[in-house]
């Protein structure tokens, strides 16, 4: 068992009813507990969905736990299918069907025997992965289920197409600026003359999943959802990927590069001439993106050096980190990610960029570490932006988990040349912001704030005196907490417990010598 | 209690949303200043209770969840062992003055025996810890409170008329040749010698308010279940009348019945003025006072509240039902004027809801309506089929259905508020009516052509 206050990836049925939910006319079905579909007000609110979220619960009663199941589930299954002829119907583990030890795959067997609807259990490992796996796994699994199927019916067409396309695997309900994103990615590929084969799972529907193969390669936008069924993809079917995320100029131009090699693979033989993208790359870099720019101006010379500490899932906080680092020249103090299973890549990203690695799921580690190095601003979840309120510096949300103002109307992708534009004021905000109320600072603005230590931790054996707590307060506010925490080192050092003023003009003296 | 013969309940397939109900730690945890309250489960627990609770969670709540990991359910961890360092952990952060265990859907599968346990450990750690069992196999949303409140019920002190009395009589004749003081002494055991309880977590601003509407009828409560502080829990015992204050209390109220022996006053609740003044008279009459000025009181409530009847009088309403304040809230829109098609309803205990029932019933009479069918464990999905023909102006609802029924043209409010907000009480009349015509007053002409912004069919 451990203490947990919050955590930054859901359970594994949350993710399997992401991908469930996204594509057409897909229903899921989760064996639970009365409460468990709380997937579905999530959906509901923060998407602002318009339908009813095509998830519905079995409820696990006192009855279903004392004698199983039995016909309900089958039941419910059967009822799904008639009321609203889903193409499919994913049986959705839940911590408490795992526990039950229920064997859903016999549900789906025989619930199979009586419905118009494809039935099929999410093979997902309650207790061994979380969200963002499970969503990753689900995926694969429909789309190997519906290319294998194909495969012996004989209806699969593996000729591609005759001009260039590509699929875009991984974007989903819940994702973070998904849509936008998605947006922004057809428009990149559209305006390199690349049409859009099929976009899974928003939106997709399963008749055309046998198509799949059918695109010249496969773009895998997040790491986190799409890259199981791309690897499956490339096995099974020979279809390259671009993994890497368009993100940030440099990365967009790679991504863009990889694509052009992939393309020019065939279109020497289909098209018989080259694709070239160098002149679209720089023309977008240098007019259409106008974050190259705006890192040479002269308002990101003022970030120059400035600290960030970066958090997050890990196709986003790498991508930001680089962002950070390469083109406007922030130093980012610490990098991190709840991503534990994917460590070994997130490292290997931010290698040389960052120097602290948090790979952790604790989220008061991460405002432990954050609190200790005090950096001007903080990218980071939801999370990290209360953890910046508590100790007054300002927060850039740039991943999942989010509320519902992350999931905004207007056009705000992260992706692509709109994207590095939409990071580009991210960035300045947060910054610029934090300057403002410093300078305010500076200037006795309203300077009656209480002093704070900027640390979250609560032992304190120190004690200080009143007149060397107005002393303190004298201090501007934006090196108040350095100066606090540097006289409370020094007193530690020498064992001294109570500060005086004099201690403080010691430790000053001591840290300026 | 008489039970109510009431031929239009129903029962369909409890197919429907609701929260589970470990979310009464949301306000229960407020409202209990010194408790914290720890809630044994899974993953799929503590996703809901930080959704659910929003910003809530970010505030340094008194409340966490114990997480189990595969090594606990297969038994492979002692599970007291991790209880207790999990425990001696928030005695040493918190220092609370109550731990109170949630247990949920997977402590009762893998039958781990909280009650057993807390006993052991409230020993070795010296804070008393509480067990209640909210989880969704047996409970929905609110009746999480009602399992807290009867677990806590247990551990308040014992109340002896006897000796109490003998205290009063004792200070009355050390006072008595001080007639200023002997007066006021008077008029203080006059008021004390109704012990009266009220049950129900409310926020204490409101619990005072009605603790003055009684006052009001010289009949003062002694205490109330939950008090602001675990410390100050009311005595309970023979001679103690209780009285409930919110519709999913049943098991409260059992337990005080029966384990405590307390009488219980079965009475309308005090959510709206009608049933604010059906309340005070059945307490007044339970302890033979003369209600004075009831009638005068709540005519002029309603008359404060003409601006908002003009909006809802003569608009229909349906319920889905997810929070069991569903048949006081009918009962107060169809005294509003409002036509009630349906109360979808989790769970209706006709014994402890009797009042409340018999209320309605007078009340579709007087404003000649039909009674509303009532369904118990709804099915959502045939609700929404139900609402397409009869298209009411109001559907009360959960928040996943909330959006999509909007998009179809059906106006929602979210039940979860009637919940947060303060219903109870007179003055608070004008808060319950301001949520009920908060969308009914949203109208937006300039969208008013598009009356669904759905593009799926009528199917779902």
């Amino acid at each position: 068992m451990k203490l947990a206050y919050w955590m930054y990836a859901g359970p594994a049925h949350i993710g399997t009813s992401r991908v469930a939910s996204s594509f057409r006319n897909v229903h899921a079905i989760m064996h639970a507990p009365l409460g468990d579909d709380y997937f579905n007000v999530m959906r509901s609110t923060s998407e602002r969905e318009r339908d009813f979220t095509p998830v519905t619960a079995s409820v696990v009663d006192r009855h279903v736990s004392a004698r199983g199941s039995q016909e309900k589930v089958i039941n419910n299954i059967s009822r799904k299918d008639e009321e609203q002829c889903p193409d499919l119907i994913v049986l959705t583990p839940t911590c408490t069907s795992s526990i039950l030890q229920e064997d859903l795959q016999n549900f789906v067997d025989r619930a199979s025997l009586s419905s118009e609807s494809d039935v099929t259990p999410a093979d997902v490992n309650y207790h061994r992965v979380n969200e963002l796996q499970a969503a990753d796994r689900t995926l694969e699994q429909i789309v190997r289920h519906y290319l294998d199927r194909a495969r012996k019916q004989g209806t699969l067409d593996r000729s591609v197409t005759d001009a260039p396309s590509a699929n875009i695997i991984g974007i989903s309900t819940l994702g973070f600026h998904n849509q936008h994103d998605c947006r922004e990615l057809k428009r990149l590929l559209g305006e390199s003359g690349i049409s859009v084969n099929q976009i899974i799972p928003e939106g997709g529907s399963l008749r055309y999943l046998k198509d799949l193969p059918r695109a010249w390669f496969n773009t895998v936008p997040y790491r986190e959802v799409g890259l199981m069924t791309a690897i499956f993809l490339e096995k099974e079917y020979g279809m390259p990927y671009v993994s890497v995320t368009p993100m940030g100029i440099s990365d967009t131009a790679k991504f863009i590069a990889q694509m052009e090699e992939i393309v020019n693979a065939w279109a020497s033989v289909l098209l018989e001439r080259e694709l070239n993208y160098k002149l679209y790359v720089e023309n977008q870099t240098k007019f259409v993106s106008q974050a190259a720019w705006f890192s040479k101006s002269i308002d990101c010379q003022n970030l120059a050096g400035k600290e960030a500490a970066i958090f997050g899932d890990a196709t986003h906080a790498a991508s930001i980190t680089k962002i950070l680092v390469r083109e406007t020249g922030i130093r980012v103090r610490c990098s991190g990610t709840y991503c534990k299973h994917d460590a070994e890549w997130f490292n290997e990203q931010v290698q040389g960029l960052r120097d602290e690695i948090p790979v952790t799921e604790d989220h008061t580690k991460v405002g432990d570490t954050i609190a200790l190095i005090e950096p001007s601003a903080i990218f980071g979840t939801q999370m990290e932006r209360h953890i910046g309120k508590r100790i007054d510096i300002p927060c850039g949300v740039i991943s999942s988990p989010v509320h519902i103002q992350n999931f905004p109307p207007g056009y705000r992708p992260f992706l692509g040349y709109e994207g590095t534009n939409q990071i580009a004021d991210l960035i300045y905000n947060s910054f610029n912001l934090g300057m403002e109320d410093h300078l305010l600072d500076v200037f006795g603005g309203h300077d009656t704030k209480e002093v704070s230590t900027k640390s979250l931790s609560t032992d304190r054996n120190l004690n200080w005196t009143s007149e060397a707590e107005s002393e303190l307060k004298k201090i501007p506010g934006f090196v108040r907490g350095k100066i606090k925490k540097n006289t409370e080192v020094f007193a530690k050092q020498n064992d001294i417990t109570e500060i005086t003023v004099d201690v403080m003009y010691a430790a000053k003296e001591k840290s300026s010598s | 209690m008489k039970m109510l013969e009431i031929p239009t309940f129903e029962c369909e397939t409890g197919n429907y949303h609701t929260f589970c109900p470990i979310s009464c730690v949301a306000w229960l945890y407020q409202k209990i200043e010194d408790s914290f309250f720890l809630v044994v489960g899974t993953k799929t627990r503590g996703y809901f209770l930080q959704n659910a609770l929003g910003v809530m969670i970010f505030a340094e709540p008194r409340y966490a969840m114990a997480e189990s990991e595969e090594g606990d359910i297969s038994a492979q961890l002692n599970d007291q062992k991790e209880l207790e360092r999990i425990c001696l952990q928030i005695k040493r952060d918190r220092n609370p003055s109550v731990i109170i265990w949630i247990g949920t859907c997977t402590t009762e599968i893998i039958k781990m025996d909280l009650e057993g346990m807390a006993p052991k450990l409230e020993n070795r750690l010296g804070v008393p810890i509480v067990v209640a069992r909210a989880n969704g196999l047996d409970y929905a949303f609110t009746q999480g409170e009602d399992t807290v409140l009867a677990a806590m019920t247990h551990r308040c002190p014992d109340y002896n008329s006897y000796a109490m009395n003998l205290h009063k009589q004792d200070a009355i004749k050390d006072n008595a040749d001080s007639t200023v003081v002997k007066k006021s002494l008077f008029e203080k055991c006059k008021l004390n010698n109704y012990n009266l309880v009220l049950f129900g977590s409310l926020p204490s601003s409101v619990a005072s308010q009605l603790n003055s509407e009684s006052k009001r009828q010289s009949i003062s409560v002694s205490g109330w279940l939950p008090s602001q502080k675990y410390a100050e829990l009311p005595a309970l015992g023979e001679g103690v009348y209780v009285c409930g204050v919110n519709p999913f209390l049943s098991r409260t109220a059992t337990t005080l019945m029966r384990r405590r022996k307390c009488q219980l006053i079965g009475a309308p609740f005090p959510i709206g003025p009608d049933g604010t003044r059906c309340w005070i008279e059945k307490i007044c009459s339970v302890f033979d006072v003369e209600p004075n000025g009831l009638e005068e009181r709540e005519n002029q409530i309603w008359k404060n509240l003409k601006d908002y009847l003009g909006i809802v009088t003569g608009k229909s309403v349906f319920f889905m039902g997810d929070n069991l304040l569903e048949i006081s809230l009918a009962r107060f829109s169809i005294r509003c004027g409002m036509a009630v098609y349906e109360v979808g309803i989790p769970y209706m205990d006709k014994r402890y809801q009797a009042a409340e029932l018999l209320l309605l019933q007078q009340t579709c009479k007087k404003m000649k309506t039909p009674m509303p069918r009532i369904v118990e464990k709804p099915d959502n999905y045939s609700q929404v089929q139900r609402m397409h023909e009869p298209k009411p102006d109001l559907a009360i609802t959960g928040m996943a259905h909330a959006n999509p029924l909007e998009a179809r043209g059906i106006d929602t409010k979210w039940s979860v508020e009637f919940t947060f907000a303060q219903i109870h009480g007179s003055i608070n009349a004008r808060d319950a009516l301001e949520l009920v015509t908060r969308p009914l007053r949203r109208k937006n002409d300039s969208l008013l052509g598009c009356s669904s912004l759905s593009k799926q069919t009528i199917r779902s």
